[in-house]
């Protein structure tokens, strides 16, 4: 099948806008990410180390019903509506995103280094591009703003020397 | 009236399958609009394919303006919905190191997950990576609290901070969103060097 192309940025924007204002109207809340991914890593924890999770206050937040929660059955959402618009678009396909200038190993590198940052700095923020930045924008939180300008802040002001990578 | 979840038009349990519907729905988008590919979302910052301020300003305004309207008609208690609380300076810290690892990494958490979905690697990469660095955070708690609550305002609005009414608060975001498509559509045509994806 041949990939299709993207749809236009403002109708997708008013799609996903739509889709947020659905979870304000029937739950009172926004969309997120990173917190169902803080929970896999608790739930993983619990595993290996329950007294390790109890003993951290950080940790023990997210102690109790750790997969049965909200924003962990939203992410898992996330798994199959990306799937499924990605099949509709013939945009399955095992490969590495990256510019023509850095090889493979070097971009999954990267990945899991920007990866941790992100990580890092989603728990900091109480939240991501999805639970601040969508969601405390559309509801024009304060600290959601700033979070907002903060990201692009710091992602233009690396982009230069990352630009190997893109470009 | 809404959020009919606040009023106990049905219980969590409810709540979770709409959980996974408002998930569909957002997954869906995030892949239609090309979320899924690292490249595309990083070349945002060297001003190539501006796909992500055009998606996000969309979004926010497109579901802001629906709170706002919704509760003029009094079809929507505002009070009853979720506001993050700020607390501006682990926001803005917070911030900054996600802008680094988002230049760096090429997604963010949603997208990195539609990434894995489709099958890109870098996206696997990229979630192990968030994963470890969300356990870094946790386990570094201790040395981080005060970090963590710096800057605390309560829930504060961008209106209330301005010292506007909410509409007019959102009529200045809607400007600025305009503003900003405007913009994003000029460097576009000036720094696009391949046709869009």
């Amino acid at each position: 099948m041949k990939e299709q192309k993207f749809w236009n940025p403002y109708w997708a924007g008013v799609g996903l806008g739509l889709t947020l204002l659905f979870t304000f109207v029937l739950m009172g809340r926004g969309l997120g990410a990173s917190g169902a991914l803080m929970r896999f890593d608790v739930w993983f924890l619990k595993l290996i180390a329950p007294g390790h999770v109890q003993a951290n206050p950080y940790f023990a937040k997210y102690a109790e019903h750790t997969l049965s929660n909200w924003l962990v059955f939203e992410l898992i959402g996330v798994m199959i509506g990306g799937f499924l618009s990605g099949a509709l678009a013939g945009r399955l396909k095992v490969k590495t995103g990256k510019g023509p200038r850095i090889s493979d190993k070097g971009r999954w590198i990267l990945a899991f280094v920007g990866g941790a940052f992100i990580g890092f700095a989603a728990r900091l923020a109480r939240g991501c591009t999805s639970g601040q930045a969508l969601t405390g924008g559309a509801t024009l939180a304060l600290g959601s703003w700033a979070f907002m300008f903060a990201v692009f802040a710091g992602a233009y002001a690396t982009a230069y020397f990352v630009r190997k990578q893109w470009i | 009236m809404a959020p009919f979840f606040k009023f106990g038009y049905f219980g969590p349990e409810v709540g979770l399958i709409i959980a996974l519907i408002s998930g569909i729905g957002f997954g869906f988008w995030l892949e239609r609009a090309g979320f899924g590919e690292s490249r595309k979302l990083a070349l945002q910052f060297y001003f190539r394919d501006m796909t992500v301020l055009k998606v996000m300003f969309m979004a926010i305004v497109t579901a802001m303006l629906g709170l706002l309207y919704l509760t003029l008609f009094g079809w929507l208690d505002l009070s009853k919905v979720f506001v993050n609380p700020t607390f501006w300076v682990a926001q803005v810290v917070g911030g900054l190191i996600f802008g680094v690892g988002f230049a760096i990494g090429g997604y963010c958490p949603g997208t990195s997950v539609v990434g894995a979905v489709l099958g890109r690697i870098d996206a696997y990469f990229f979630l192990a990576g968030a994963l470890f660095g969300m356990l870094v955070f946790g386990e570094m708690f201790s040395l981080l609290k005060n970090l963590y609550n710096a800057g605390a305002m309560g829930v504060v609005t961008l209106g209330q901070w301005l010292g506007v009414s909410s509409g007019m608060a959102a009529f200045l975001v809607t400007l600025l969103a305009v503003g900003m498509f405007v913009g994003a559509e000029w460097l576009e045509s000036k720094f696009r060097e391949e046709p869009a994806e």
